[in-house]
């Protein structure tokens, strides 16, 4: 089933991609492909196969929760595009969402 | 040295085994071994790409230290670090403190790491010099090295092709005598396909075997750390140390550290090996096909039985594997949203500012396998394509562990060809994808492979064979790797059209 423009622009908006308008079209037509493509394991039935939700063969085990040291707080700023009163700083959060 | 004035890279390159073997032994510094091993970079990675960030003056540095223990130990007999002024290359996905990291993507230019990812780490305490880290496909989703934000890498046996990916960088690094080994990560071939197509051995380890703190995640129920390196032996000296339990990745063993040694001379009798008939299908280009073949005779000839095998699932490995690790991708990559590190587009919203830095930071394939991985997993589409594959994922772990009641390895292709040509696949993600065909199954059954040299094609590029193992069977796979490297000579040749003169 081939995607519409609107699909990809629905995928897009999901997964917080502005795209230009050649973009749309070319991930369209490649996007199409591909999902054709996975859309070959619909023709196994695995109704009775359960999913593989773990690759570790042992049981994995939770670890103790015990506070340990954390990473300096102005290392990470460091590499923070932009900070103030150490904090990163953003633009507006309310304006211009969808 | 005598070799250092006869040549100006003196004495390199080498593999593991010979440098620690000349550093414990005096014949050479490590502060020269650096050397000569940055002078190469120097001359060759202009033309190759396969460093984006050289760091000479810490090498140096590094190396000194490293000079002053060596001297120390030689004087009063102590122990040393098992790596000892070893240098070494690492791909540029893992993160080493105060060197770039870049993940080969846009998103992450500036971005410095101010900690060791564990498997680093381990090798610092362990005594190696990192020379540099070396480019990679963006975030690691990539089988040419060409969907690196920083420009392709050029293939040390013929540099109008491909060096594979997306572990290329490491790859040409260690083939064109840039580094005698260096660091990669296989998520669904990247260790062992670029070995493959550079004439390398490439251990691609168990899911489970190495932490992966401190490597940036792409696909977290398939990412591995792995290494590339001339021998299986040297692979072995590595995986040594980084190996064992890290309680910052909670999904390393306990039971992952024990140390490997592997014997000099080792008879493969008893050792029963499976050949999958899935993997020699149509397309498999007959030279690695023949390859693999004869690699398998020697085999045979050195005590190991074979038998046919299958494993029926193969087919789905590829639909299975664009579904799960786009999906692990789109939700890893969520982190890439202009705020604490990297790149920023200033935008006067905080939506806009993300969908801008997000669209211009990372480059066409990673936006598609975000897309992917957003679609498989979106509303209506969850059951039909995540969920399907994950219970596919269950059928193809199931055919290994039925193979592997049956055999101890198992033996096949790495690729389906040799290194194909820089801007062959590029116009179309389906057919790149293919490059990987027969990497893809032992990550998502967790598995431990390890391409080894077997031969040349007649265009004079690298032909590769694949072990498979059981899950934690790395001792296995590298012992009669180091058996078959007894016996054959391939892991031995050197690019030669790399030192002929350049224009």
């Amino acid at each position: 089933m081939p995607l519409s423009r609107e699909d990809v622009e629905h995928i897009a908006l999901l997964a917080r991609l502005h795209l230009t308008e050649d973009e749309k079209e070319r991930f369209r037509q490649q996007l199409s492909n591909i999902i054709d493509h996975i859309s070959k394991l619909q023709e196994l039935d695995t109704g009775a196969v359960q999913p593989m939700t773990s690759v570790v063969v042992e049981q994995s085990r939770l670890r103790e929760d015990k506070a340990g040291p954390a990473m300096p707080r102005e290392d990470l700023l460091s590499d923070a595009p932009e900070v103030v009163d150490e904090q990163f700083r953003v633009p507006p959060v309310l304006d211009g969402a969808p | 040295m005598k070799d250092l004035q006869k040549r100006p890279e003196g004495l390199v390159p080498l593999t593991v085994t010979q440098a620690l073997k000349g550093l414990r032994a005096g014949d050479f510094s490590s502060r020269e071994l650096t050397a000569a091993y940055l002078a190469r970079i120097e001359k060759h990675n202009g033309r190759l790409n396969a460093y984006l960030h050289v760091a000479a003056e810490a090498a140096l540095k590094a190396a000194a230290k490293a000079d002053k223990q060596l001297v120390k130990g030689r004087r009063t007999k102590a122990k040393l670090p098992a790596l000892l002024g070893l240098p070494i290359a690492v791909k540029d996905v893992l993160t080493v403190a105060g060197m770039p990291a870049t993940s080969g993507s846009r998103i992450l230019e500036g971005f410095v790491p101010t900690y060791n990812a564990t498997s680093v780490q381990r090798l610092l305490d362990a005594g190696v010099v990192i020379l540099g880290k070396t480019n990679t496909d963006e975030f690691a989703m990539g089988s040419s090295t060409e969907n690196s934000a920083y420009g392709v890498v050029r293939n040390p046996w013929d540099e109008e092709r491909v060096p594979g990916g997306s572990s290329g960088g490491s790859a040409a690094a260690v083939a064109a005598g840039l580094a005698p080994v260096a660091l990669g990560t296989d998520t669904g071939g990247s260790v062992r396909q670029p070995a493959a197509l550079c004439g390398l051995t490439g251990l691609k380890t168990t899911y489970g075997r190495v932490s992966r703190y401190g490597l940036i995640a792409f696909g977290s129920s398939l990412d591995t750390v792995g290494v590339l390196a001339h021998t299986a032996e040297d692979a072995a000296a590595m995986l040594n140390v980084m190996a064992g339990f890290d309680p910052r990745d909670a999904t390393t063993l306990e039971s992952a550290a024990p140390k490997i040694k592997l014997a000099k001379r080792m008879e493969l009798k008893g050792l029963k090996i499976g050949v999958p008939k899935e993997y020699f299908i149509e397309g498999l280009q007959p030279e690695v096909e023949q390859a693999v073949r004869v690699a398998i005779a020697q085999l045979e000839e050195l005590g190991a039985s074979t038998r046919e095998v299958s494993l029926p699932h193969t087919e789905y490995a590829l639909p299975v594997y664009y579904i799960i690790a786009p999906a692990e991708a789109s939700a890893n990559l969520a982190r890439f949203d202009g705020v604490r590190y990297g790149l920023r587009v200033p935008q006067d919203n905080l939506f806009d500012m993300f969908t801008h830095t997000r669209g211009q930071g990372f480059g066409p394939e990673v936006k598609r396998r975000i897309m992917i991985g957003t679609y498989a997993l979106s509303a209506g589409y969850y059951e039909a394509y995540y969920g399907q594959a994950q219970k596919v994922r269950t059928l193809i772990r199931r055919d290994f562990e039925q193979a592997f009641e049956k055999v101890d390895l198992i033996a096949a292709p790495a690729t389906p060809n040799s290194a194909f040509r820089i801007g062959a696949h590029t116009g179309n993600p389906l057919e790149m994808y293919l490059e990987d065909v027969f990497t893809l199954p032992a990550n998502l059954a967790g598995v431990p492979g390890l391409s080894l040299p077997a031969g040349f094609d007649s265009q004079q590029l690298p032909l590769s064979l694949q072990l498979l193992g059981p899950h934690f069977s790395e001792e296995r796979l590298l012992q009669v790797g180091h058996a078959y490297q007894q016996a054959t000579a391939w892991h031995k040749a050197r690019p030669e059209r790399l030192e002929a003169p350049h224009a």
